[in-house]
């Protein structure tokens, strides 16, 4: 678990200093996402410690956001002084979003199987 | 309180461990409330942690910045989390790629859709310029949100408050569509989730599947990337093209 801990915060410092230096507004740790897939392409695989670790990190990614999240009592006032607004277009945008993306993501992976008796 | 009491609440408020000990202890409580209600979307283990811990510093008068002093050994694994996600993207990568055009055509639509229909409703219900520039990235991951937003004129504090929002929001509210709107593909579940919901979304997914999460993963990313590239023209284009 050591050994995959120190693997996962090799790449994130590899992506935080090519973020840093190159100026990105992506965030490190996204960097670091891209070059651990290029390394485990290359490699063919994630080994069996690397795997359980990502796997027990991910299970509770949910706990992860809590400190971040909790952030909201700050901005109390910030969002109170526009609620009705502000509450109806979070609401209203991310559940078009997501069905959105979920239409057109149905539609188009529906392969027609009759395609090619279509064909003159 | 007793002198002796109201000595022990300086020290306990202003050291780290209240503050890890209060996050850890309220996601278990919001899990295993969760659990009780059989997995219920309205029962969102993120949601009621956040809502346990709100009230906790309320009560006890404890401010969010000696909360965090602790909190941070917990928010500082997102990180590591984040790199991690490249081991279900690369697990899934098969079905990724066979999805590859599909998924491009629904990213740009979903993006799409998600800012342009925030500023839409706010500005019909009269929402300020700064508060509309500061909803237009809420669908990405903060530290973007609070770099795109800044430039247009928003406040980088309201947009990261409004991007927890949605996580949350889609977080409760996908379950709900992918049974209105008769999902039962994970791949599709989890992109749409990850695409609109950012990193709290694609902690959602991943309670549905692996393979949930790696296309919620896979959706973060792209948006991220799509909306920190395209949001600065797309912007000062629509308030033009509105004479705002």
């Amino acid at each position: 678990m050591i050994s995959a801990l120190t693997l996962l915060l090799a790449f994130q410092l590899a992506g935080e200093v090519i973020a840093r230096g190159l100026g990105l507004q992506v965030p490190g740790p996204v960097i670091g996402m891209a070059l651990l897939f290029g390394a485990l392409l290359l490699r063919g695989g994630p080994g069996e410690d690397l795997r359980q670790t990502a796997d027990k990190l991910l299970q509770h990614l949910s706990l992860l956001f809590i400190p971040a999240g909790t952030g909201i009592v700050m901005y109390g006032e910030l969002i109170a002084a526009e609620w009705v607004p502000l509450t109806a277009a979070l609401l209203g945008s991310t559940f078009l979003a997501i069905g959105v993306t979920m239409l057109v993501l149905k539609a188009l992976s529906k392969r027609p199987k009759t395609g090619q008796s279509i064909q003159p | 309180m007793t002198p002796q009491l109201t000595e022990l609440w300086v020290y306990l408020s202003a050291s780290p461990l209240l503050g890890l000990t209060l996050t850890l202890m309220a996601y278990q409580a919001a899990f295993w409330l969760y659990r009780r209600t059989g997995f219920h979307p309205l029962a969102n283990p993120v949601m009621l942690a956040i809502a346990m811990l709100a009230t906790v510093l309320w009560l006890g008068d404890i401010d969010y910045r000696s909360y965090f002093d602790g909190a941070q050994f917990v928010h500082f694994l997102l990180g590591p989390a984040t790199v991690a996600l490249a081991i279900p993207l690369y697990t899934q990568w098969p079905r990724l790629k066979t999805m590859a055009g599909p998924l491009v055509i629904a990213l740009v639509l979903g993006s799409l859709t998600a800012v342009l229909s925030a500023y839409a409703i706010g500005a019909m219900l009269g929402a300020s310029h700064a508060s509309l520039m500061s909803l237009a990235p809420k669908s990405v991951t903060t530290p973007i949100a609070m770099a795109v937003a800044e430039p247009l004129g928003g406040l980088p504090a309201l947009a990261a408050a409004l991007v927890m929002l949605t996580g949350v929001i889609g977080a409760v509210g996908a379950p709900y569509l992918y049974r209105w709107l008769r999902i039962g593909d994970h791949a599709i579940r989890g992109f749409a989730i990850g695409l609109a919901a950012h990193g709290i979304g694609t902690a959602r997914a991943f309670q549905i599947s692996e393979q949930a999460g790696a296309f919620a993963a896979l959706a973060m990313g792209l948006n991220g990337l799509l909306t920190a590239l395209s949001l600065p023209w797309i912007m000062p284009w629509l308030e033009r093209l509105l004479g705002r």
